[in-house]
């Protein structure tokens, strides 16, 4: 049967099929390995322009203790499913070790007490989700300078693994930053939130906190900190889980 | 420009200095104008796409500092990751992508900033800003602006050597653009980013808070895009195959004085 096509329905349906091409061909860009090259220099040009605008102590915004949420929410793993972590989790993390390898002189396998016992600090920020919500918390934990330190961290170290109890898909999560946020005054490992031991939903029981980058490089359940000099072989080479699994920016500074 | 024989006969001398009128063909934009019309149409709605994209992924907007799912919100948009807030073919890339949409937000902010910055400092140079876009003092009185109003209204456009210049509501439209919405957006912008927080607090507290930022920079996005379709719209109603030709020649044809 042919259906009679009124010359409105027939423009009407030339412009959404126009806009619709239009816009797979943005996703179809969006896809190219060229584009995303241009994106990725674009990301690399922020990353520039804003550490040459920022100080490298520059702090982040320090709050009273007044101006925090009521609920601070989780997200992304609330209990990671491994045995060996359950196994942990159920004796309060009392024979577990955080490990510092890599490039350092004396590698380090420290308790949760003595971790504990190391000094800290305590800030109450601002974390803010790549999604856009905002959260305000009071964070304890030892500067993760101090735990490089401790180590002997080698000439030929770049970045700072984070490595990870909690997995994706069965890949364990990791995440990485370089030496400016490693050696930032801000850049701790949690082990309390609000003033109690931290919470498993919120990464039990280290957690990184680098206050100048979005949540997503707040990585929780840390196990191990490995210096490196690239990050080629952490992973697909990006740095990170979601920066491997779905392109999203290594530096998240914005 | 040769204006067009009078019907009376008058002497040359006499009407000097020539007055365009309707029919003519003046220029009108100029060329630093032109090109950054035409590279903002393609940067702003790339950018309110990628943008509503990535509003997707929160779909809800606070005041002040923090806000989350727990906290009191102004505005939520439902949506899910099969159904969002602003449907698939509003947003760049078309289907859920938080990484992909950042991509390209932060690829034309770039295009956005940097040319805008050398447009305001090339429109002050070449003084179309004060000579085409400052309002005159005969413009500013309330009476004239309400005339405009009405004329705009009821959509009468000026005709003859009148349409040589901008009225008061596109002068106010255009300057608001220019020095109010996309500073604001700019600016909420970079109060998004953590690490321009830690060395530009100030900015933060300016706009009351990283929550309030966002919530200002989706307004501002907002007003951005009502903009465009009410110029759209005026584009049309104004005769767009002149408006269009004047934004890609520079050169626009008088509208001709209703008899």
């Amino acid at each position: 049967m042919i259906e009679k096509v009124s010359r409105r329905r027939m423009i009407a349906s030339l412009g959404a099929g126009a806009g619709g091409l239009l816009l797979s061909g943005c996703d179809r860009i969006g896809r190219s390995a060229g584009f995303q090259a241009v994106q990725f220099s674009a990301q690399d040009l922020t990353r520039r322009v804003q550490r040459l605008v920022i100080d490298r102590s520059a702090l982040a915004r320090e709050y009273e203790g007044a101006d925090m949420s009521p609920l601070f929410r989780t997200n992304g793993n609330v209990m990671p499913a491994s045995p060996a972590y359950r196994a942990h989790a159920a004796s309060a993390f009392a024979d577990w070790r955080l490990v510092v390898d890599g490039l350092v002189t004396r590698p380090l396998a420290l308790s949760l007490d003595r971790i504990g016992r190391l000094p800290a600090r305590t800030q109450i920020t601002r974390h803010d989700c790549v999604e856009g919500w905002s959260a305000i918390g009071k964070w304890t934990g030892v500067p993760l300078r101090l735990l490089l330190q401790g180590a002997g961290l080698r000439a030929q170290a770049r970045y700072i693994v984070f490595h990870c109890a909690d997995d994706f898909n069965g890949i364990p999560y990791y995440e990485s930053i370089d030496l400016v946020d490693a050696w930032h005054p801000q850049t701790i490992l949690a082990w309390a939130m609000n003033d109690k031991p931290l919470e498993i939903g919120h990464g039990a029981p280290l957690r990184l906190r680098v206050e100048r980058q979005l949540g997503y490089k707040h990585a929780k359940y840390v196990m191990r900190v490995e210096a490196v000099e690239s990050l080629e072989r952490i992973g697909l080479g990006k740095g990170g889980y979601w920066e491997d699994r779905s392109g999203y920016q290594w530096y998240a500074g914005i | 420009m040769t204006p067009e024989a009078p019907e009376e006969e008058i002497a040359p001398e006499e009407t000097a200095p020539a007055q365009p009128q309707g029919g003519d063909l003046v220029y009108r934009h100029r060329r630093s104008t032109r090109i950054w019309h035409w590279l903002n149409a393609l940067t702003v709605f790339v950018m309110l796409m990628s943008g509503m994209m990535i509003f997707n992924a929160h779909p809800r907007l606070y005041w002040g500092e923090y806000g989350a799912n727990p906290d009191r919100a102004w505005l939520v948009i439902h949506g899910t990751r099969a159904a969002p807030a602003f449907p698939g073919w509003a947003t760049i890339p078309t289907s859920y992508d938080l990484a992909g949409a950042r991509a390209w937000h932060f690829l034309f902010a770039w295009l956005l900033v940097v040319p805008g910055l050398l447009y305001w400092a090339w429109s002050f140079r070449n003084r179309h800003i004060q000579s085409d876009l400052a309002p005159s003092r005969e413009q500013l009185s309330p009476r004239h602006i309400w005339s405009d109003i009405k004329d705009h209204a009821r959509l009468r456009f000026p005709t003859g050597a009148a349409a040589r210049h901008y009225n008061i509501l596109q002068k106010a439209s255009y300057l608001g653009i220019l020095f109010g919405l996309l500073p604001l957006i700019v600016l909420t912008g970079l109060t998004l980013s953590p690490a321009m927080d830690s060395a530009w607090p100030w900015l933060l507290d300016l706009f009351g808070g990283r929550q309030s930022a966002r919530s200002l920079h989706f307004i501002a996005a907002a007003l951005i895009a009502a903009f465009i379709l009410v110029h759209l719209v005026m584009v049309v109603l104004a005769g767009p195959i002149n408006e269009i030709r004047s934004m890609i020649t520079g050169r626009y044809r008088l509208p001709r004085e209703k008899p």
